[in-house]
């Protein structure tokens, strides 16, 4: 870990805004409260996992070497989570929402990759950026850092709503209905830890999509996916969104349900929000395989389920913040920095231009305007050619940068008479493949190469099947040329296989006496329609025979398609009983002695095992808001004792006294669901419920916790000594010590919430 | 920043932590060709046989990214990678973790360390030029690559190479980092 990092927050505190800063001053305290062993594993695996500081394979100190699993002494013994040790290297994941950057983030973003991870930032299928290899310990001087330009981690993993994604072209889109951008924003910074989003079973996704037809936004496989619509009302044009629930990948897709044909844009936020509470309320805590909302909406029927979220939007009491953004939308708009122009047709070309501009360049809505597409080799992108592309966006455009779901970065409002300049100077920094969109253009999740879930070689395969398909990219016909592959290495399908024409995931088969990796073949997924339909899995195929079986695919595709027939038709009227024989000549798999290859994965010579997958962090850690509550009166008291230690005697005593208010506060919520505000009321409601009941006794001293909260509450606002605010923190951490075996002892009563 | 900065390097000649995360990379002799693919088996050996004496972890491809880090060993202590920034291959050391000591005795380690991992290396083929190195500190806060820093860290670079010609790179924004070589 670094030496500077304890630094970097004096050296940046000043340039973070103070709610960010707080947050980050709360987690630097968590992770020094674990190091004192006081956050139990599983309460601080999720705090850690809603700052998007993730587990990564063999964080469990485990690892196969191809012929044993050995241990990996990491110098602590020390845990961040349940079986995940302290130094382990992690994942940081950053939340970028609906995509959008500037330079100032994506200079940023290059010196984090490079100074905390291994020199590369990764984009990922929901716009987000990837660093791998972090130690835990680095992660608040990462956070600081990212907070200096405008950026948070909270909630990129975890129970909690998820990185808001929106169409890369959304305010250029030449078919959009209206730009989906400050939409998304308002909902990002509405939902991010707002108190009804925060005790999920499981994630929560939300899409927005300018339009209905294409794919960029990817509704109808979310949780929470908007199409932008207008209808027309008493003669006036309105805004709304085709609001679609209940949608997912992973081991069980669904298609999302129609919720409502035209939400009007007014009721958003505070749909958004009831549809938060009753999946809090309602959804599964329990079993996480059956926790995101899908399974919801399904159980409770799309009828249903409507009806409980508009009685919940009628009791929800009136945010001024559902509507405040919405006087600025219609003023909202990105700036070009050049005037428009055109693309001289006679203009002198650089060498390759022509290929890039067909296959990277969008004409935009606004005349005279280009977005172009920087395809990226999986995702992956090196810290110098982020800072060249800080460059490129100061020089050709205004900073109007975004990430996509297809792990690229655009550039837009480019004036079209700078596209060759500009070609130029990305092909200086290898970032003008020509290849965006195209069957080359291969996307993946980590799979086994960072992944605790991962069983097979997601990239190790997208990058075989990328350079062989770029091997042979000028051969390949039109309408090869525009389909598309993506890869999972398992069925939780982060690599969106079921939406690719050609898609695959992770699988083994024991074969031989050997666990042989191989992947499951999906055909004929729709990218199109807002991910409009899933690919029908025909079959599993060795990994290492995967690109034969592409060949065959598509040069049956190329020579048996009838006219004007998409891939999705052609699959559809051939069968998948006929697909399924295409598979067949390709799942042999030769003894080990004749061929030892099909027995490793791509990209990595070890003999292929399973014994590598650990437990993943995904789903998160099913916590209830008490579980935080009392870690933050933990910290309370902490931050208390570091007063006292810097003299201020009277800010440790009101702190220490906080905390105990703040646990009782705590078990009165997980009781009641609501708890008062004022303290008095939480002194005589706590006495009431917990000490007059016993409820909280201790079996040994019986209510003398309490009985120091009631004398603390009684002296708040008194002068003290430093050795009495000392006694106080030690009571106020023995009373918080109370709080959590009453939670205990609740929750393992049969019925611990009163609704 | 300037003065943390100077404090740290003063510090050097007192034995106190000063600069860490001295990284230093080797670059292969000029037409030595080498298949990068091999070098995520010889990494993987590596860990099986524990050849390193920091605690090795994982084998990280990045061979389809053009001039990037290659091939990395991830260690805990330090990473070590055949790393072709810039399309220059070389036997990157990158030291993670802190050690104490002087300047010159963590500037000694990571030359000891790069040394060996090259040795090894030149028994798989490769064949690297110990008279053509970069040396970078991969710490924006405690070695900015500013004037001052070229300053106080010059003299140490001389110190442990010399008769090597010595030159600051790069622009502000990048690591602070120097070529060292011998014409």
């Amino acid at each position: 870990m670094k030496s500077s990092n304890p630094q970097w927050k004096s050296v940046l505190v000043g340039h973070v805004p103070p709610p960010m800063a707080t947050e980050l001053e709360v987690f630097e305290h968590e992770i020094a409260l674990k190091k004192q062993g006081k956050i139990e594993d599983r309460v601080f695996a999720e705090t850690r996992l809603r700052r998007g500081a993730y587990g990564q394979r063999y964080d469990n100190g485990q690892r196969s070497d191809g012929k044993t699993t050995r241990t990996l002494n990491y110098p602590s013994q020390q845990t961040k989570g349940p079986s995940t040790l302290w130094d382990a290297p992690g994942m940081q994941r950053i939340k970028i929402p609906y995509g959008g950057l500037n330079a100032p983030q994506l200079e940023m973003l290059a010196d984090l990759c490079e100074e905390y991870s291994d020199g590369i930032a990764h984009i990922t299928t929901r716009q987000d950026v990837q660093l791998h290899f972090i130690h835990i310990e680095d992660t608040p001087a990462l956070m600081w850092r990212l907070a200096s330009v405008g950026i948070t981690t909270r909630e990129a993993c975890g129970n909690s709503v998820r990185n808001v994604t929106a169409c890369p072209i959304a305010g250029v889109c030449r078919e959009q209905t209206f730009d989906v951008t400050p939409y998304a924003k308002a909902i990002t910074y509405f939902l991010l830890g707002h108190p009804d989003a925060q005790s999920f079973g499981r994630k929560f996704k939300i899409a927005f999509s300018g339009c209905r037809e294409n794919a960029c936004g990817l509704v109808r496989l979310h949780d929470f996916g908007a199409i932008a619509v207008t209808r027309e009302i008493d003669g006036q044009t309105k805004r709304g969104f085709e609001l679609w629930v209940g949608g997912g990948l992973g081991p069980v897709p669904q298609q999302a349900r129609l919720y409502d044909e035209f939400l009007p844009e007014e009721e958003l936020l505070p749909t958004a929000q009831a549809i938060a509470r009753v999946f809090a309320r309602l959804g599964e805590k329990k079993n996480r395989n059956t926790a995101r909302l899908k399974f919801l909406v399904s159980k409770l029927g799309i009828e249903e389920f409507k009806k409980l979220v508009k009685a919940e939007r009628e009791i929800l009491p009136f945010d001024p913040r559902w509507t405040d953004y919405l006087k600025d939308v219609p003023e909202y708009k990105e700036e070009p920095l050049k005037p428009p122009t055109l693309l001289q047709i006679g203009a002198i070309k650089p060498e390759g231009f022509d290929r890039w501009y067909n296959t990277n360049v969008y004409r935009q809505r606004q005349q005279g305007y280009a977005t172009v597409t920087i395809a990226l080799p999986l995702g992956d992108i090196t810290a110098t050619q982020l800072r060249h592309l800080a460059d490129v966006s100061r020089k050709y455009v205004k900073e109007t940068v975004r990430s996509t779901v297809e792990q690229n970065l655009v550039l837009r409002w480019v004036s079209e008479s700078d596209l060759p300049a500009l070609y130029t100077e990305l092909k200086q920094a290898d970032l003008a493949t020509p290849v965006a969109g195209t069957i080359v253009d291969v996307s993946s999740c980590p799979g086994t190469d960072t992944c605790k879930l991962g069983i097979a070689s997601s990239r190790g395969l997208a990058g075989e099947l990328r350079m062989r398909l770029a091997a042979k990219d000028a051969e390949l016909d039109e309408a090869i040329g525009g389909l598309r592959i993506k890869v999972s290495g398992c069925f939780n399908s982060c690599g969106q296989h079921h939406v690719a024409d050609l898609g695959f995931y992770g699988v083994s088969r024991n074969k031989n006496g050997y666990t042989v990796p191989h992947f499951q073949v999906l055909l004929g997924g729709e990218w199109s329609n807002n991910a409009g339909s899933y690919g029908l899995a025909i079959g599993a195929v060795p990994s290492k025979r995967i690109p034969e079986t592409v060949d065959r695919i598509t040069g049956r595709y190329r020579s048996e398609r009838l006219d004007g027939e998409t891939f999705q038709a052609f699959i559809k009227r051939i069968g998948k009983a006929e697909c399924k024989k295409m598979l067949d000549e390709f799942t042999a798999v030769p003894p080990h002695d004749q061929d030892a290859s099909f027995y490793s994965d791509w990209g990595d010579p070890r003999e292929f095992t399973l014994g590598d997958i650990g437990v993943g962090e995904c789903a998160g850690e099913v916590v209830y808001p008490i579980d935080f509550e009392l870690v933050a009166c933990e910290r309370e008291a902490f931050e208390a004792q570091l007063q006292l230690e810097a003299g201020n005697v009277e800010k440790a005593a009101r702190m220490a006294y906080e905390a105990m208010l703040h646990g009782a506060q705590a078990l009165l919520k997980f009781k009641f669901r609501l708890a008062p505000e004022d303290p008095s009321k939480i002194v005589d409601e706590f006495r009431t419920n917990f000490y007059d009941t016993e409820i909280f006794f201790d079996p040994f001293v019986r209510g003398k916790f309490a009985q120091d909260f009631f004398r603390a509450h009684e002296e708040a606002g008194q002068l003290r000594t430093p050795e009495k605010a000392h006694q106080l923190i030690e009571e106020a951490q023995l009373f918080i010590e109370a709080c959590y075996s009453c939670y205990a002892r609740m929750s393992a009563a049969p019925a611990k919430v009163t609704a | 920043m300037l003065q943390l900065l100077r404090a740290h390097v003063r510090g050097a000649g007192e034995g106190h932590r000063v600069i860490d995360h001295i990284n230093l990379k080797i670059f292969v002799e000029e037409g030595n060709r080498y298949n990068l693919a091999d070098a995520v088996a010889v990494f993987h050996q590596w860990i099986r046989d524990g050849v390193c004496p920091e605690m090795l972890i994982d084998v990280a491809d990045y061979r389809h990214v053009p001039a990037g880090p290659g091939v990395m060993l991830i260690g805990h202590e330090a990473n070590y990678s055949l790393d072709n920034r810039e399309n220059r291959l070389g036997l990157l050391y990158n030291r993670k973790s802190a050690l104490d000591g002087t300047f010159q005795s963590k500037l000694a380690q990571a030359w000891r360390a790069a040394s060996e991992a090259c040795d090894r290396l030149e028994k798989e083929g490769l064949k690297f030029n110990r008279n053509t190195i970069e040396f970078f500190v991969n710490d924006r806060l405690l070695a900015p690559n500013t004037e001052a820093t070229w300053q106080t860290i010059k003299p140490q670079l001389e110190t442990f190479f010399p008769g090597f010609d010595i030159e600051r790179r790069g622009e502000p924004r990048d690591l602070f980092r120097v070529s060292i070589t011998r014409t």
